[in-house]
């Protein structure tokens, strides 16, 4: 048994052209020479390779080998820590997001869903245009945006006759959705997953997979994940890093196809880590 | 199994003792209360039954007719302090988000302590410091040039004086600006790291996130902090009495001198001879300490509303 068919989940039907090659369908981010610091420690060195427009691309790697990290460039939340900084280039439709200064704009095209849903202090509704009205959006733009991202979602028939209760009074898995739906809502092209499942039950766990290869034929998926299984699940491609522990950076090791990344893995450790044998 | 369950069952409730000191404990601080109240009221006594309910609508003071009311120093108190909160309320908040801020760590901690230093001042040096500072600086540059243009409004009306209303309510909001910014400081940092992350990702601004997502995350605690500020307002006596100009009036104009419930009790407490004189002034603190326990109370039901209803 191949190791791919041992972490998949029976059932899961594959779209077919998903084994694609590198390069089958075309590049939505361009991750070129990318280093980061924060402050003086470099948390990754001369990461490289291309996320498929419209498809899930995992990255995988043990704890503190920089995953996060490279996410959060995607969108640029690490404006915000204190002395952290990126060099190289990603480029995002003919622009470089570690130079633009159209802040706003990114990341409205590029959502982010977070490891601990923070429903923000307001209605199901309001949470879901947060981002409709941010942009000016007008009353009946707002409603149609609200009800088109919570059925992407797949929140709406659990919602939709409560739509003014507080956000809190979701459960957890339900809150991930509210989550996802916030950043449908201005129609993103690019969503950023870091360890989306992570605090969920299984069963509400394989319900945001559903919706992830669902909202994969619309938009372009890049999930952070511990957990292997689900990497070989849902995703198109995978990234595997590694903290180099000679220098303490985290590197991108391979980036394959998930089908071969997971059958055969070019790199000796990235083997390791898939079968186990690593850490 | 049955072993877990017997011993949960038994350490449910706490032994006796401890439940009976700690009935006690908690019991201590109403009946204190409680204490406090009946002694004002006894020793109050003899105004109480003169004036009865009148005292506290009527707007004479004076201790040679022995004809005494409250109003005036109720209205004092109110509107000093309702002018203070609403000088100070902006600011400190204002302050408390920009404190609260992650990023520039070293300048948010000099800011932060800086405050906090403001808090240990003793209101009798900020007394000092509104008296021969600020009364002046405010009388000329504030006062003045405001009445002569805009003096035809009530509120402004009358010729100007240093020590008035709006002196006192401008010491009053310099005095209770640090605790509300320290505290409301504190409750905005305690804001889920993730509700900013999650605005600004969604292409908030800064002024969006704060304004949007976690001041409303924060608004119990800092309803809290208002409150706090509030109680020290209202009782706040040495600071205000050196700059209020201490007359019982109730005048329309914020620029004239008026009197407060806390200063009049301070500042005629120890020559206050004969029976009715010395209880009348028992009675403003009653009506001070009911005054306070009303704005807790009114309070205490603002925020239950308002965290109930959307969260
Ligand atoms: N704000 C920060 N300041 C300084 N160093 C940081 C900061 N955030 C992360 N790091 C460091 O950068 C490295 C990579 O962290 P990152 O969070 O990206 O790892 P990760 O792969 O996401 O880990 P995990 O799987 O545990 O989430 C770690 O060594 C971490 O200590
Ligand atoms: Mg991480």
């Amino acid at each position: 048994m191949s190791n791919l068919a041992a972490y998949r989940r029976p059932m899961q039907s594959f779209k077919p052209d998903l084994r694609a090659v590198p390069g089958a369908s075309p590049s939505t981010l361009r991750v070129q020479g990318l280093s980061f610091y924060y402050g003086k420690t470099r948390a990754l060195k001369d990461v490289s390779f291309d996320i498929a427009d419209r498809r899930i691309t995992a990255i995988i790697g043990p704890s503190g080998c920089g995953k996060s990290t490279l996410l959060r460039v995607f969108n640029r939340m690490y404006d915000f820590v204190p002395g952290a900084r990126a060099e190289g280039k990603v480029l995002f439709e003919a622009e470089d997001i570690v130079t633009t200064n159209r802040l706003l704009e990114l990341r409205q095209k590029v959502g982010m869903v977070f490891q601990r849903p923070s429903p923000f202090p307001m209605s199901i509704q309001d949470n879901v245009a947060f981002a409709p009205r941010l942009l000016g959006w007008r009353r009946a733009q707002v409603k149609e945006a609200v009800a088109r991202s919570l059925q992407a979602a797949a929140l709406w028939d659990e919602v939709k006759d409560r739509l003014n209760a507080p956000a809190t009074s979701l459960s957890g898995g339900q809150l991930q959705r509210l989550s996802i739906a916030r950043c449908l809502a201005v129609n993103p092209e690019v969503i950023l997953m870091d360890e989306p499942c992570s605090a969920l039950d299984p069963i509400a766990t394989l319900k945001i997979e559903d919706l992830m290869v669902e909202l994969a034929s619309d938009y372009t998926i890049v999930i952070v994940t511990h957990n292997m299984q689900q990497a070989a699940r849902v995703s198109d491609y995978t990234a595997f890093m590694l903290m180099n522990q000679a220098e303490r950076f985290g590197e991108l090791i391979e980036f394959a196809p998930t089908g071969e990344l997971f059958n055969q893995p070019r790199d000796r450790r990235t083997e390791d880590y898939i079968t186990g044998r690593f850490g | 199994m049955i072993q877990a369950i017997r011993l949960s069952f038994r350490t449910r409730r706490a032994p006796l003792r401890f439940r009976l000191l700690t009935t006690a404990a908690s019991l201590s601080a109403p009946a204190l209360v409680i204490a406090i109240v009946a002694v004002l009221f006894q020793e109050a006594a003899p105004a109480v039954t003169r004036f009865g309910a009148l005292f506290i609508v009527a707007r004479s003071w004076n201790p040679v007719t022995l004809d005494f009311g409250a109003l005036p120093f109720i209205y004092g108190t109110l509107v000093t302090s309702a002018l203070a909160l609403a000088i100070a309320l902006p600011i400190g908040i204002a302050v408390a988000v920009v404190l609260a801020e992650p990023g520039a760590q070293r300048i948010r901690g000099v800011a932060g302590t800086g405050v906090e230093l403001l808090a240990a001042i003793p209101s009798v040096v900020f007394g000092i410091w509104a008296l021969y500072v600020l009364a002046p600086l405010v009388y000329t540059h504030v006062e003045l040039p405001v009445a002569q243009r805009l003096g035809f409004i009530g509120i402004f009306s009358g010729q100007p004086r240093q020590t008035s209303l709006f002196t006192a309510s401008l010491v009053l909001a310099v005095m209770i600006l640090p605790t509300l910014s320290a505290i409301s400081r504190d409750v905005l940092r305690a804001v889920p790291k993730g509700l900013r992350e999650s605005a600004v990702a969604l292409g908030a601004t800064w002024w969006e996130t704060s304004w949007k997502v976690v001041l409303p995350a924060a608004r119990a605690g800092i309803f809290g902090a208002t409150v706090l500020a509030l109680g020290r307002a209202l009782g706040e006596t040495i600071a205000v009495t050196m700059v209020i100009g201490n007359r019982p009036d109730i005048s329309p104009s914020i620029f004239a001198p008026a009197y407060t419930l806390a200063s009049v009790i301070a500042n005629e407490f120890t020559e206050a001879t004969g029976q009715v004189y010395p209880a009348a002034l028992v009675e403003l603190g009653l009506v001070l300490i009911l005054l306070t326990f009303a704005v807790n109370i009114l309070a205490l039901l603002l925020v239950r509303r308002s965290v109930e209803l959307p969260r």
